[in-house]
């Protein structure tokens, strides 16, 4: 052995790296969460969208102390005053042919009727906002259906591979192919003459676990597809192998090198998910297939301000910004999160 | 232990890969990336493997402790057939034999703190209570020249030495009686190479470990290894101790490896150059009879028709038909 025997005393010295601050480093986790709070426009993002959610819990408060009248039930010869007259909810029309009626527009007042009202006399205002408590519920239950079958499938395709992997890619594709409102639209006529029954559990036409359960699986190729990916790379990384090597289970393996390398990557995708089911929630309630009259969201009350759309465009805009507004923040905290927590990654949904 | 001290046994061990998608097996072609290995590892020796990248090493070494797949040949490791052994019933014997990785920052999963990479050994094959496992993974860190608080650190924390000795302090935890290293300091700068080799050869001699050392560079392997294996294509084409391989190669290969280890003096005369010609084959179209003749200088017309086999056995042979240095030497009738 010709070399200096210097070097056999503690290198830890020489090398870099080994700064005496801070020696309980942060955990992959907290810096994210450091990057993610510098992100301005991703914390501008969770805070409209905190501000949505809350005004959206409150609506039975709002529905009670300020617009004072039942969102639920139409109100066809009712009168309110406004700025100290008398006017009716809805007054004969003066445009057009002169028939039917056109609801009162917005009163300008922070009181009943902010937004006006819609054809059968409810509040908008109240209604919007029971409407983002339906639409914002079933987005996120479909979100979370979604993300928790598709890590589950994309890990055990990737984690065992083999016939078990070609069986579970090959539904995925199936998923995949499948035309999401199709799958809807017939589902939802069949449940609309008869109930559903799933052993205990009963699933009839108003039913929001409809919704739900559609949106929830449609999306599961989207995201069990990178997952099976990552975790494939991942059985072939030299960590794990070397977690075999010093004898570790299949479970091990799983719970300590696997999952927590998974997990990012799913949070990632939580956003992004949760903003095209928004979209999708819409869609299937505009098209009533989604949440059932009387009940509202955003999408049924889109469909309810259609016939109005010339009279009063608010009723029909009003949800549509808020949709807009929804997904817009998801976005941009779906891109904040994805660069905090995954910067390599190319992570992008249409 | 097998009474003739060999710890580790291998014998026509093959590893082959099936290449190409078709749906039809058969038309699949076969890369044979370990292609009939035979070799002793005996207890308490270093043994190099050194042999150009694509050789097959790293393949080698993985199967050697059945971190990868066997596809033929028999393999035991202290008198026990493991060629064919279940995951799980490995799973006891990993504490025996251990590996050492390539790439120091891929080996260790960046998610876990140092601490709980280091103690995952002693929770699998001890029943240790967790102060006993964190005393001892402090004393671990010190024993590589690291310092105990690093165990609260990631692994992306360390410098590329730091990390492998993290990695080597993982594998050496239980007190293994063989280890793996495959090209332990390759990814290191030449400055900390000569530290970690001289941690594991310290190692050796506290823990009286066994080392398989897979490494490209014949330096290298020269100042950690008593025998050394050199592989082409696949195949061992010489075994034997290291300072004899060094001094005199008796395969063309060897020869050639030698020539490249870069030297610090001019020398006057280099008998040894041009060794080799053209570029290494496909492993998946492999030259017939002897994979080394299309490079070899000295080729005739039988090494084109007959595979050598490793004469002389698996503790010091060469696989050639004209070897260096013997009388059949091959320079003489071939007039150079």
């Amino acid at each position: 052995m010709n070399l200096s025997s210097s070097a056999r005393t503690d290198s830890s010295a020489v090398e870099p790296g080994t700064g005496s601050a801070a020696l309980v480093a942060e955990s992959p986790w907290a810096t994210a969460w450091r990057k993610l709070r510098q992100d301005r426009a991703a914390i501008a993002s969770l805070i409209v969208l905190g501000l949505i959610t809350l005004a959206c819990l409150l609506a039975p408060l709002y529905a009670q102390m300020v617009s004072g009248t039942d969102p639920f039930t139409t109100n066809l010869g009712g009168s309110i005053v406004v700025g100290g007259e008398s006017r009716p909810i809805l007054a004969p029309s003066t445009t057009g042919l002169g028939l039917g009626t056109t609801p009162i527009g917005p009163t300008g007042e922070f009181g009943p009727y902010l937004l006006g009202a819609d054809a059968q006399g409810r509040d908008v205002a109240a209604r919007l906002l029971y409407g983002g408590r339906n639409s914002l519920f079933i987005a996120a239950s479909a979100t979370l259906i979604c993300l928790v079958l598709a890590t589950a499938i994309g890990t055990v395709a990737g984690f065992f591979g083999g016939m078990i992997d070609t069986i579970l890619s090959r539904i995925l594709d199936v998923l995949w192919a499948f035309p999401i409102f199709l799958l809807a639209i017939s589902l939802s006529i069949v449940m609309l003459n008869q109930t559903l029954r799933i052993g205990p559990v009963e699933i009839g036409s108003g039913s929001l676990v409809l919704p739900i359960f559609i949106i929830g699986i449609v999306y599961i190729p989207y995201v069990a597809r990178p997952i099976r990916g990552q975790v494939k790379s991942l059985m072939s990384a030299e960590f794990v192998i070397a977690s075999v090597g010093i004898g570790a289970s299949s479970w091990r393996i799983l719970l300590k090198d696997v999952l927590p390398n998974v997990v990012p990557r799913v949070i990632v995708f939580l956003p992004l998910i949760m903003a095209l089911a928004m979209i999708i929630e819409s869609a299937l309630s505009y098209l009533s297939i989604g949440v059932q009259p009387p009940n509202a969201s955003w999408g049924t009350i889109i469909q309810d301000g259609q016939s109005l759309l010339y009279s009063r465009p608010l009723v029909a805009l009003a949800p549509g910004i808020a949709i807009a507004v929804t997904v817009l923040t998801l976005n941009i905290l779906g891109d904040g999160v994805r660069d905090a927590f995954d910067p390599k990654s190319s992570v992008r949904i249409v | 232990m097998s009474d003739d001290g060999v710890i580790l046994r291998a014998e026509r061990l093959e590893r082959t890969y099936s290449v190409g998608r078709t749906p039809f097996p058969s038309r699949r072609r076969k890369l044979r990336a370990v292609d009939g290995v035979t070799l002793d590892v005996r207890e308490g020796e270093s043994l190099g493997i050194v042999g150009e990248s694509g050789c097959g090493k790293s393949t080698l070494a993985r199967c050697l402790i059945r971190l990868d797949k066997v596809s033929g040949g028999h393999l035991s490791f202290d008198g026990r057939d493991i060629a064919q052994a279940s995951s799980r019933n490995l799973r006891p014997l990993r504490r025996q034999m251990q590996m050492i990785f390539q790439d120091p920052a891929a080996s260790l999963n960046p998610r876990r703190r140092v601490g709980d990479l280091l103690a995952e050994p002693f929770r699998i094959h001890t029943d240790a209570s967790e102060g006993d496992i964190a005393r001892d993974v402090r004393g671990l860190l010190e024993r590589v020249g690291m310092r105990p608080e690093h165990a609260g650190r990631f692994p992306h924390e360390f410098s590329g030495g730091q990390k492998q000795r993290i990695g080597i302090a993982r594998a050496i935890a239980l007190r293994p009686r063989l280890v793996v290293a495959d090209e332990p300091v390759s990814a290191l700068d030449v400055s900390i190479q000569a530290q970690v080799i001289n941690l594991l050869d310290d190692l050796r001699d506290e823990f009286a470990l066994t080392y398989v050392f897979i490494a490209h560079d014949l330096a290298v392997v020269r100042q950690i290894s008593d025998r050394v294996a050199v592989m082409y294509l696949g195949e061992i084409v010489e075994i034997g101790p290291s300072e004899r391989i060094f001094a005199a190669p008796r395969h063309p290969y060897s020869a050639a490896l030698r020539a490249a280890v870069p030297r610090t003096r001019i020398d006057t005369a280099r008998p040894d150059k041009g060794l080799v010609e053209g570029e290494r084959p496909s492993p998946l179209d492999p030259p017939s009879g002897c994979k080394f003749r299309s490079r070899c200088p000295y080729a005739q017309d039988r090494c084109a028709l007959h595979r050598p086999t490793l004469s002389g056995g698996p503790i010091e042979g060469v696989a050639c038909h004209y070897p260096l240095g013997a009388p059949t030497d091959p320079r003489a009738p071939a007039g150079r």
